[in-house]
């Protein structure tokens, strides 16, 4: 009972959320929104029983995306109250097309529940859902866990390649050449008759 | 363990000697751009035989993630040999518009990896990490001129829709997963066997699709191209249109015939579909182009058509035309690429199509091999063009789709107007405009694909043990 009203409770909420993310007027307003979001689907994926995901979507979601969301929000000088000016009025289009994404959906389901039930994976019992993933990670998706790395590389590349500019005159902190500092290189003896002072 | 080192020779050439010359080139002292350039063309073209030298090893690795069989060999070479042709001919232009970094050839090194990984795909994990390896690597090169406004327009515009291509196929992937419970194509085709066509397994195999005619350009998911097209700096563009292209079909041959090798009649559809708008729109929306990038886009779309009128036959000879008519089809783009490359005037490039008026007479050369590209992609006789087409073509009828045939043919005869008023022009058309002398690199490229395109390749001692190898490629298949 209690995991019946959770459900419905994180459900509702998670919808919600996401609703205001797209109708909230500040665009900070809407980073909070879709952090509640991602919140709420960490919920269900506990009452799922995949708490590792649940955790890997806060922690990245929350922790990561909309961090960087919240400073790009506002950093940028973008008038995004000017932006999303009449931007309900899409409204109606808009939830046209979710009514009708949402009957396919709902077609393929049912498709699917008239047929046989199938169990997607086969779960150990008395292997908690980190352990699971650790006995594959290095092993069975060991070559695509090596891509995804090269992936992550690529897009590291595009960013330095799009961005990175060398500017002449500026100042580098050379952290070799500061260390490489010697009292000879670093100080120098001046001996200075009394009452002249230096120059 | 050493097994899957000689099956997975290829890949690890790659990503070991791109992962060594992009810290060679971040830590160097000055600009080595142009020895990685050679460093990674010398790459390209070992990792494009070293499936070959090491006597076409064939099994499965990594649990069944990646596939080696003589069509990824196949593919392999081909694609190795594309980009090192492409790489070859960005030089020149890299280095007069004073953009040339080392980063451009780790990139391709990169990029190819992923194509290589895209064509040895054996699950659906393995599809989406290649096309994802591919795709970020192509965006950065598409606006790797990062000052103009319309490379970076480009390269933004294809990010935002390949990420949305990318949102297609992986939804199609999660619904074949959630139907057959397994994301390995030889348990997929296995369910769907058992099964047959459920609602829920044709709905993911449509979006799949979609998601891939996003990355091959076929209508109406062509929509980037032009514009993608028109802004990358040229060599990209070139690169672009040869090998992902081919890739992208590869692995769209390989999803059809595999997992999905017993709906044919369901995937047949979307293929039928997708092949004729992308024949009408490739031929009908080139005729008012005035760049000659973007006529090379519209060009481009209408050929993915043809190569999809053979894959729509769903049979052993219909990938085997697909291979026959992207392999000529990759060798002419380069060779036309080679040739738009080399239109520069003492100002810099041009691109309209109306700048090559007299060519003729200003530079003969270039006019006859641009010619005989141009009656090639027409499919004229003796030309490779038109054995691309046969092959293309044949498949399909032998599969009772007359009709779709009589549809590409009408195209073709569309599309041989824009091609031969581009030869019109380069012989008819007056003009005092000199292009000036193109480097070597660039004429040597245009001349021995128009070799390649002309006789060499119909001399039975090359043109049997190529027919026999792409018929062992599209064997492995089946």
């Amino acid at each position: 009972m209690l995991t019946v009203i959770s459900f419905y409770l994180l459900a509702f909420v998670a919808v919600a959320a996401a609703f205001m993310v797209v109708a909230a007027r500040n665009p900070v307003h809407s980073v909070m929104y879709l952090i509640l979001t991602f919140f709420s689907a960490a919920g269900l994926f506990i009452l799922m029983g995949a708490e590792f995901l649940a955790l890997l979507l806060v922690m990245v979601y929350v922790g990561a995306v909309a961090v960087l969301f919240l400073f790009v929000v506002m950093m940028l000088d973008v008038d995004f109250v000017e932006m999303k000016q009449g931007f309900l009025s899409y409204l109606p289009i808009g939830a046209l097309v979710a009514i009708v994404l949402l009957l396919e959906m709902l077609m393929v389901g049912a498709a699917y529940v008239a047929g046989e039930t199938k169990t997607v994976v086969v779960r150990e019992t008395g292997v908690s859902n980190l352990e699971a993933f650790g006995q594959v990670l290095y092993t069975d998706y060991a070559g695509i866990f090596e891509a995804a790395g090269f992936v992550l590389l690529v897009a590291m590349i595009g960013a330095i390649v799009l961005t990175l500019r060398d500017r002449d005159g500026v100042r580098k902190q050379d952290a070799t050449a500061q260390m490489a500092r010697t009292k000879e290189t670093g100080m120098e003896m001046v001996d200075i008759e009394p009452g002249q002072g230096i120059g | 363990m050493l097994q899957t080192i000689s099956l997975f020779a290829p890949q690890l050439v790659l990503a070991f000697f791109a992962s060594q010359l992009l810290s060679t080139g971040a830590f160097a002292k000055k600009d080595i751009s142009v020895g990685v350039r050679y460093f990674a063309v010398g790459v390209l073209v070992l990792y494009a035989v070293i499936g070959f030298l090491l006597g076409q090893p064939t099994g499965t690795a990594f649990k069944g993630a990646l596939i080696v069989d003589s069509y990824s060999h196949y593919m392999n070479f081909f694609l190795g040999m594309s980009a090192a042709a492409a790489l070859m001919f960005s030089k020149s232009f890299f280095q007069t518009e004073k953009l040339d970094r080392f980063e451009f050839s780790v990139l391709v090194l990169y990029c190819t990896l992923g194509m290589s990984i895209m064509v040895s795909a054996n699950t659906l994990l393995a599809l989406y990490i290649g096309i994802e390896m591919q795709s970020l690597a192509l965006y950065v090169m598409a606006a790797f001129n990062r000052d103009s406004l319309r490379a970076s327009e480009s390269g933004l515009k294809y990010f935002v829709l390949g990420a949305l291509s990318s949102g297609l196929l992986l939804y199609g992937a999660s619904l074949i997963y959630g139907f057959t419970g397994s994301l390995e194509f030889a348990r997929i085709a296995q369910v769907i066997t058992a099964d047959g066509a459920t609602p829920g397994i044709i709905a993911g195999m449509v979006f799949l699709l979609c998601g891939l005619a996003f990355k091959i350009s076929a209508a109406p998911f062509h929509m980037w191209t032009p514009d993608v097209y028109e802004g990358s700096p040229t060599p990209v563009t070139g690169f672009f249109a040869a090998a992902p292209k081919f890739a992208a079909m590869a692995l769209i041959a390989r999803l059809l015939v595999g997992p999905f090798g017993d709906i044919t009649t369901q995937w047949q559809q979307v293929i039928i579909v997708l092949a004729v708008l992308s024949m009408f729109v490739g031929a009908i929306g080139a005729l008012t182009q005035t760049n000659i990038k973007r006529l090379m886009a519209y060009s481009s779309i209408a050929n993915m058509g043809y190569a999809l009128v053979a894959l729509s036959a769903g049979t052993q000879a219909g990938v085997k035309g697909m291979l026959i008519f992207m392999s000529i089809y990759t060798i002419t783009v380069i060779g036309i690429f080679a040739c738009i490359l080399q239109m520069r005037i003492r100002n810099g490039m041009v691109e309209q199509i109306s700048d090559l008026a007299g060519l003729s007479k200003t530079n003969r050369g270039l006019a006859i091999v641009l010619t005989i590209f141009m009656f090639s992609v027409m499919g004229i006789p003796p030309l490779l063009g038109f054995f691309g087409k046969f092959f293309a073509f044949v498949p399909a009828m032998e599969a009772g789709l007359a009709w779709l045939v009589v549809i590409a043919l009408v195209a073709s005869v569309i599309g041989a107007f824009y091609y031969l008023r581009l030869v019109k022009i380069m012989w008819g058309d007056e003009n005092e405009q000199e292009f000036v002398q193109a480097p070597k690199t660039l004429r040597g490229l245009a001349v021995i694909t128009a070799l390649l395109i002309f006789p060499l390749l119909l001399l039975p001692m090359i043109s049997i043990p190529a027919q026999s190898l792409i018929s062992q490629a599209a064997a492995s298949l089946f």
